[in-house]
């Protein structure tokens, strides 16, 4: 079997003395790992970093088998410019390393490869990428089959001033819908709904809160894990910044 | 008759019957092991180990026991220094020992592989202080299995004035030394980093995308 795609890399360990196996998360054939013959060797010294973007061709016995990679190119090289600044790279860290926890082998997820391609691209400007690390949080959440309702209010079915989310249904509710109960709800930050909406350091906070709290029980929990501790580390740098 | 399709091949002979192939043994157990130990020597195959083997041998006086007795002192005295986490017969170790180093310099490298790198380099006038690796998600390494607290340790003395992160420039490295910045950005010490960038003798034309990057964004005034 064969096919090419374009991916990310997420990671790489070594096999033998010279080969590497790369986890790459492909946008049409989902998550691989695969040898790349040859890349872990001293005499090749410079090789694709995780957050890099590269062109791959698969080749194997079976889809399931371990196959290799015959091309392995780096066409975007993002690490280099994360490692530039910390908080870049711990939103790299943050993201490479909620995707090797939580995006299973097998499945295509286009949305969730081009996604991260959109925030590792905006991980130079700092303002930008938090909000777009959370909605592909939300984005990662759908994909995986728990997405967020967020198009209109449970309660009334409005769709004007919602502020709210559901722990339960993680449905929206109108801020004076949900009034009464609002104690017990989790917030919802208008950069979720609006991309122009103004962004404060408390609306990054709710946000990771909401994304994480729904990430934690619906995926993390059932896998008996908890949230990466480099997501925590960029929650506290930007709201600590 | 012949099978095949297992992952392996099985051969017998169809007129005598006798011919199942089999590992026949060459040599006795004592030569066996040295191979065997010699080809988990990086770099080095069962082919390799076999002919380092027959070397050692034809080289009995010259080459093999001066080897061995070599391989033994080292074994017996040397250790890491309880100071840097360097390899040395002596503890601390010589290059903590030396007074002509600066007190106040640190240089944090990965492996003792990296010391020696820049020591062939002669580019630190200061000591060093291996860590034993890098954070890694993925491998599962985490602070408390590297030398970090010790390294805190030294930071904390009153002659320190700069401590130069010269971890490799992946992911796992930078994000160690992002690490070490924080947990050291309470103290009066100067932190710095390696530069990324062309090395001497490159082309950019054959650079990777990544360096010329990391070359650009750190570029300095000519």
């Amino acid at each position: 079997m064969e096919w090419s795609d374009d991916a990310l890399v997420l990671g790489s360990r070594r096999l033998g003395e010279s080969g590497l196996v790369f986890d790459v998360l492909s946008r049409e054939h989902g998550r691989q790992s695969a040898l790349v013959y040859g890349a872990g060797s001293a005499s090749r010294k410079i090789r694709p970093q995780a957050g890099d973007g590269v062109s791959v061709v698969w080749r194997g016995r079976l889809a399931q088998s371990l196959g290799h990679f015959s091309l392995f190119e780096l066409v975007r090289p993002r690490a280099a410019l994360a490692m530039q600044s910390g908080l870049g790279l711990t939103g790299l860290n943050a993201l490479l390393d909620m995707a090797r926890e939580a995006v299973p082998e097998g499945p295509s997820l286009p949305g969730v490869h081009d996604g991260a391609n959109v925030v590792l691209d905006a991980l130079g400007d700092p303002d930008l990428w938090p909000a777009l690390y959370i909605r592909w949080e939300a984005g990662l959440l759908e994909a995986l089959g728990y997405g967020l309702d967020l198009g209109q209010c449970a309660l009334t079915g409005s769709s004007e001033d919602l502020a709210f989310v559901s722990p339960k249904s993680g449905r929206a509710a109108s801020r004076s819908a949900a009034a009464p109960f609002a104690d017990k709800l989790l917030a919802l930050p208008g950069f979720l709904l609006d991309s122009g909406a103004p962004m404060e350091v408390n609306d990054l906070a709710d946000g990771f809160a909401l994304t994480g709290y729904f990430l934690e029980r619906r995926v993390f929990d059932p896998l008996g894990k908890s949230l990466p501790e480099s997501r925590t580390r960029a929650i506290v740098k930007l709201c600590l910044r | 008759m012949r099978l095949a399709g297992f992952g392996f091949r099985l051969w017998r002979s169809d007129e005598s019957g006798l011919g199942v192939r089999m590992k026949r043994q060459t040599a006795g157990p004592e030569l066996e092991r040295l191979v065997t130990l010699i080809a988990k020597l990086p770099g080095l195959g069962p082919r390799s180990a076999r002919r380092v083997a027959l070397f050692l041998l034809k080289k009995r006086d010259v080459l093999m026991i001066p080897l061995a007795e070599a391989l033994m002192l080292a074994a017996e005295k040397v250790r890491p220094c309880g100071t840097c986490g360097n390899f040395d017969a002596i503890d601390p170790c010589a290059v903590c020992m030396d007074s002509g180093r600066d007190p106040g310099l640190i240089c944090v490298v990965e492996d003792v592989a990296d010391l020696w790198a820049l020591e062939r380099a002669s580019a630190i006038r200061g000591r060093y202080h291996v860590l034993g690796g890098v954070l890694s998600a993925l491998d599962g390494v985490r602070p408390q299995d590297l030398r970090i607290d010790s390294l805190v340790a030294r930071a904390t003395l009153p002659e320190m004035r700069e401590i130069i992160l010269a971890m490799n420039a992946t992911i796992d490295g930078q994000t160690t030394a992002l690490y070490l910045t924080e947990r050291l950005a309470y103290l009066p010490v100067r932190i710095t980093r390696l530069a990324q960038g062309v090395p001497v003798g490159g082309e950019l034309d054959h650079l990777d995308e990544g360096t010329l990057l990391a070359a650009l964004t750190s570029r300095r005034e000519f």
